[in-house]
Order: C-alpha cells, then structure tokens, then sequence
C-alpha cells in the first residue's frame, strides 16, 4: 500500500539495523515516547533486528494509560444518568474505574456511544436536543486540536445540551518528570511524531540541554523507528544531547500554527495527575475561562471519587521505564486484555497488552 | 513518585458486547455457564455444527442468529447472510446443505416493505445454494426490544463422502490455504453502520462456500478440515483450530490477501485485518502434496479465485499460531479478547 509498504520493507529495515549494531560500542537504553511506537516496534518484532546492546524502554505515551482513575469515574458517574448521552472513543470503554468499567454501564442501561470523530459528537447532540451530550476528551497534543474545534463549532451552533469532559496531557513535562527521576535509565529519547506534528519540537531544546540526553522526533512505521535509534544512537555514541527530527516528512520545527492557535483560544494549561505515576505540574489542558461553560465537571454535580489504590499492578514503574511487563507477577495470569488489572493491558498502544498480543510467552500460554 | 497502579479488578456479572464477538470472552462464557450444562460427545468437539449417524446416513446439523445492523450494507442483506451463514457452517462438514429453517424476530413497527425485501434476498440465496426453507416461526418484540428484525436459521444436510473432516484430523505437514482476501465484510459493515466514508468502497464479501467446497472434495482432495472465518476474524479461527487440534501453525503475513481498501481503512481506525469479521471465506487444512490440486480446483471458482497457501502445520508439540511478518521476524497470534474498539489516535 502506497505511503506505508515503503517503510516497511525488509532489505531497508536490515540496513538501517547493521548501521546500528556497526556504530554500537556499548549498552544503551533509549525510550519510546508514544504508546503507538510501542506497538509497532512489538508487533514488527523489531527488537529482533537490533544488538543486545540497545535496550528500548517504553513510554507514558498511551492516553488510554494515564488517564486518571479519578477522571474515569466522573465518566463513570456521567454515563450513568439518564438524561446523558457520554462519546467516548472505543479504547477508554474498557478502563476499569473504582468499581465498574464504561461497558458495564453500557450494559447496565447507560447510553454511551463510539465515535470516530470528536465532530459526530455534535451531530449527537443536534439529534438528541433533550439529552445532554458530553463527550470524553482524553488524549495528548495530537488529539487536542479536534477537541478544540469541536468545542469552537458547538458555540458556533449554539449547542448549549454539549460539553467535555477533558482529560488532556502533555507530553514535554512527562518527559522532563523521567529526566528529573533519580531512578531514570533513560539515556535518549524518541519523540511521538506525531505530537511534534502539532507543537513542533524547539521547545525540547531547554530538556535536551538541562538533562544532556539526545531527543530524535521520530514517525511509526519499522524503518522510521529503526532510524529514529539510528540517529540516537549516533548522538550517544559522540556524546551529543541535539534535537534531531526524523519525521521530517510529518514534523515542522514550528508544528502547525492553525492548530496550536486553535489550543491557546480553547485550552489553558493546568496540573494533571498521571494514572500510576501522579500529578506533575502544568502537564495537562482544561477548558480556558471563554469555553468553561462546556466544561462538563462544572455541569454536573459530581461526588468526589472514592478511588482506592490497591498495589499489584506495576504501571507507574512500567510506564517510566524501570520495569518490563513481564516483570509483572500479573502480567498474562489474572491480568489480560479481556480482563485488564491495570490500564497499560487495556489499550492496544499500551505496552502491557502489545507484549502480551505480540510477544512470544510461555507462561501467558499455560493459563 | 507512586508506582502503584490504582487498579482494582471488576467482576464481569451481566453480559457485555464482547461476549458476542467470537473472541475470549465468548470462549470462557461458553465454558463457564453453557457448555457445563449440555455437555456431551457433540459440544466438546469446538464445531460449528454436529455430524449425526441418523440410519445409514451422516447427517450435518446446525443453527445461527444474524443480528446485524445495518440490515442492508454494502455487498449483501441480512437475508442473504442467514442462508449463506447456516449454509457454511453445514458445508464446513463437507456436508451438502439441504433444508433450513427460518424464525423470524420482528420489531413492531418494522415495515413490510423491508421485510418483503429481506425475504425475497432469503429466496434468492436459497435458490443460489440449493437449499430449501422448509419450516419456521415468527414472533413480534414491542418496539425497541429489537434492532428492526433478528433472523435465526437452523439447518441441516448429508455427509456423501467418507472423509472425516474436522479439527482433530489435521495433521503435521499439512498446508492451510485461504479461500481469498480477508477483513472485508467487518469493514464494510462498521463503514456503513458509522457512516465513514472511504475513497475507496468497501464492500461485504458475503458469499455461499458450498460450491467451492464440493469442488475441493469432488478433485479428490483429501481434505482434512475446514472452517469459515467469521467473527475474530482469520486470526481467532486459526488459534481456535490450533487449541482444538493440538498443532502448531505457521502463517506467513505476506501470503495472506487483504485489498488495499480494507488495509486503508484498518490502518486509519487501528484495527488489524486478521481480527475483522469475514462472511464468505475459509481456509482448508490439505496434505501438502495435494496443495496444488486443491489450489487449482478453487481457482477454478470465481468465489475462490484468490485461494493462497498462507502457511502450514508444523512438527511442533504447542498449540499455538505463530505468524512470521514481512520482515521475517516472528510473533503469536492470540484471539480477539473481546470486541473488537478502534483505538484513540
């Protein structure tokens, strides 16, 4: 298929992994920003073609993942009103809250639909003039823009039974959270493509230079990936912390202005709390002051989540790097996806469900 | 920094969605609370049909609900499935379908206009595949107790070989082959019931299988099983088939046809191919050296014209599904664990 069998052919993918077993003198740990990287490099087998000296971690870069508990409980409470209509995309349905799931709502009566475009929220909610349509905003900064214009066109259109519930993160801070970390093995970073996409990449700079650690903006497919460590490794080798971009085909040093102009009108930036890993300062996006009257947690009363942390799944350490799924006594026995512990085996970008559909396993088979 | 993950487990106490789709979670259901109830020599084979000594005859016995929505989609009806559908899982025997039965669920205020027009794709389809509708039943659910119109056909038909085709009988060595590209009719139907609209159409590849299949039997291939792909897609029939029979399977990505329409439109949603829901193909477990015979005698079928050899039965001890992609390196298939969500971004 054109624009994606070129990135994933097999004579290139060789090449570009001798160039780096050639250039490699000694261990490396590069981590994989985005949950999507995630996925491809498990399920092309990509670790295969790479020296036992390069040790890819995986990131925080999941949506699904690090959206809060506590976030998918109002959702939960939302959805669970009979005047409510909640739009959600697919992966956050089976999250496990406090007590129950989205789809056990769904089951239960709650009417919650799939979408696939923010926009065919706004259809909803003109269809349904009697219901409240509030639609579930999680992502990072590559879904904010759609949000951000969804909400622009519901007060375009007077949609006043809209609103958002949003749950939106931020990659840099995430970032500088694992740098500043003193447990960190992390010595160079592949940016999420298409994050950079919309907020460029000059402000990595200031990350780059403070915690001396290389940043390569690198795409999705095999060979982007398979470039991405190359250029990495590259700067490691040499001693070099730069800012690379191997996205360039996608990524402008600028991002692009249309969107991030639309995030400053509609968002402003706030704390956000992490699923599993906590709250981190001026990591997330709420509604700005203009559009607060389509915040949904203003619109509903809603009860302060009872959430109660129990320990046994490890996905704050899983998700800054200092542990494997598979180090996990959970990991494919009582946690699987069709019966997730933790977020990260919920979603297909999240690492514990990628190695789990993807990995050669023998314990995961015997149950 | 708290690295515990706030995650208590929850308890799956009514039914959900995904225990509808073919994958996991349908499996534990019917191992949990069906099966333990009806138990016998027939359930614990992991067919989708039962073959019963009646007399001197070996008669193929099966049913199936088609509950779809839309009713009519690009490429078929929901008329044209409920015979097609009970026609190939007769044929999946190696059965010839003969007689089916129809019961009717209809939602008040369900206008006859659609129902006429499912009927007649009914009598169409029978007429295709030579089988006849011989007895059934029709009930009326209050409105919104229904999605429109639910269809149940049950079927039966006869054994004229004395091959014995079924799970157990594959065997190391054996080659699978794919009756055709995968994916579309999932596709298809998630495009029209979303109203996404692809550059490229998408239709359903909903189609009867026992032509092609009597062919296969009728050059002499000595066939070993067979199995349509429906819900969970080529992936969750081949790991079924693997469990089922105690082999291990290897598929080669690139052998497996997928058009670049349903690539597209799998790409943009995140979903995979190998999971996408199919209403008109298989793949049949043949000794390797009449590979070529049964390839020849599908090409030979335009409803199975693209049968390709995906891959073959291995000398391994795990019941397990390895897939070799087009990088050469390797991983396992597993099931669909429930249904099927397109992912975030």
């Amino acid at each position: 298929m054109k624009y994606l069998d070129e990135y994933r052919q097999r004579a290139s993918i060789e090449q570009l992994a001798a160039e780096i077993t050639r250039i490699t003198s000694k261990p490396w740990r590069i981590m994989e920003v985005c949950g999507g990287q995630t996925h491809a490099i498990v399920k092309f087998g990509l670790q295969q073609f790479l020296p036992d000296d390069i040790e890819l971690i995986h990131g925080p870069g999941c949506p699904v993942c690090v959206t809060s508990l506590e976030m998918i409980d109002r959702a939960i409470a939302i959805a669970s009103r009979p005047d409510v209509i909640l739009c959600s995309f697919g992966d956050m349905l089976r999250v496990p809250g406090t007590e129950r799931d989205l789809l056990s709502v769904k089951a239960a009566g709650g009417d919650i639909r799939t979408l696939y475009s923010p926009l065919h929220a706004l259809t909803v909610a003109e269809q349904n003039p009697d219901r409240q349509i509030v639609l579930f905003a999680i992502g990072f900064e590559t879904t904010a823009p759609a949000h951000a214009l969804t909400v622009r066109l519901a007060r375009e259109r007077g949609l006043e039974n809209f609103s958002l519930l949003v749950s939106h993160f931020l990659v840099p801070p995430a970032i500088e959270t694992i740098c500043a970390s003193g447990a960190s093995r992390v010595q160079g970073f592949l940016a999420a493509g298409h994050v950079c996409t919309i907020t460029g990449y000059k402000h990595y700079q200031p990350l780059a230079d403070h915690y001396r650690v290389p940043i390569v903006v690198t795409g999705f497919e095999p060979l982007d990936i398979l470039e991405g460590i190359l250029m990495c490794v590259r700067q490691l080798e040499q001693g070099c912390h730069r800012i690379e971009n191997q996205y360039s085909r996608a990524v402008a040093p600028d991002g692009n202005h249309t969107a991030r102009a639309m995030l400053e009108e509609v968002f402003t930036i706030s704390d956000q709390q992490w699923r599993g890993v906590g709250q981190i300062a001026n990591s997330g996006l709420e509604l700005s002051a203009a559009y607060a009257d389509f915040d949904a947690q203003k619109r509903f009363s809603l009860p302060a989540s009872a959430h109660q942390d129990t320990s046994g799944c490890i996905s704050g350490a899983i998700m800054q790097g200092l542990q494997k799924p598979a180090d996990c006594p959970h990991f494919g026995d009582r946690c699987r996806p069709e019966h997730p512990l933790g977020a990260p085996m919920v979603s297909s970008e999240g690492a514990c469900a990628a190695y789990f559909r993807y990995c050669a396993r023998s314990t995961a088979n015997e149950h | 920094m708290n690295t515990d993950c706030p995650m208590p487990v929850t308890q799956d106490e009514a039914i959900r969605l995904g225990h509808g789709s073919g994958g996991v979670m349908m499996q534990h259901l019917l191992r949990d609370v069906v099966f333990p109830h009806i138990a016998n020599q027939w359930t614990s084979q992991g067919h989708d049909s039962a073959t019963l000594a009646i007399g001197n005859s070996k008669v193929v016995f099966t049913t199936d609900s088609f509950v779809v929505s839309p009713l009519f989609f690009p490429g078929g009806d929901i008329g044209e499935l409920a015979v097609y559908g009970t026609v190939n899982d007769l044929a999946m025997s190696g059965a010839r379908p003969l007689y089916l039965s129809c019961s009717l669920i209809l939602e008040e205020g369900l206008s006859l206009s659609v129902l006429e027009r499912v009927m007649q794709s009914m009598a169409r389809a029978a007429a295709v595949t030579g089988v006849q509708l011989v007895t059934g039943d029709t009930k009326v659910v209050e409105r919104g107790k229904g999605d429109g119109l639910f269809i149940n056909t049950s079927g039966i038909g006869l054994i004229e070989h004395s091959l014995e085709i079924a799970p157990q009988r594959i065997d190391s060595g054996d080659s699978i082959i794919l009756s055709g590209d995968v994916g579309r009719h999932g596709m298809a139907i998630m495009a029209s019931r979303e109203g996404l609209e692809f550059e490229m159409p998408l239709a359903s590849d909903c189609a009867p299988l026992q032509s092609p299949v009597l062919e296969l039997l009728a050059a002499g291939v000595e066939v070993h099983c067979l199995r349509d792909l429906t819900r969970g897609g080529l992936a969750t029939a081949l790991v079924e088939l693997a469990e089922s029979s105690g082999r291990e399977l290897a598929v080669q990505e690139a052998a497996v046809p997928v058009t670049e329409s349903v690539q597209g439109a799998c790409e943009l949603l995140g979903l995979d191919p190998f999971y996408v829901a199919n209403e008109g193909r298989f793949v049949a477990f043949v000794p390797r050296e009449q590979a070529a015979l049964a390839l020849a005698a599908l090409a030979k079928n335009p409803l199975t014209r693209g049968s390709a050899v995906i891959g073959n039965v291995t000398e391994g001890t795990h019941a397990q599904v390895i897939l070799q992609n087009s990088l050469g390196s390797e991983r396992l298939l597993d099931r669909l664990p429930g249904e099927m969500l397109p992912r975030i971004c």
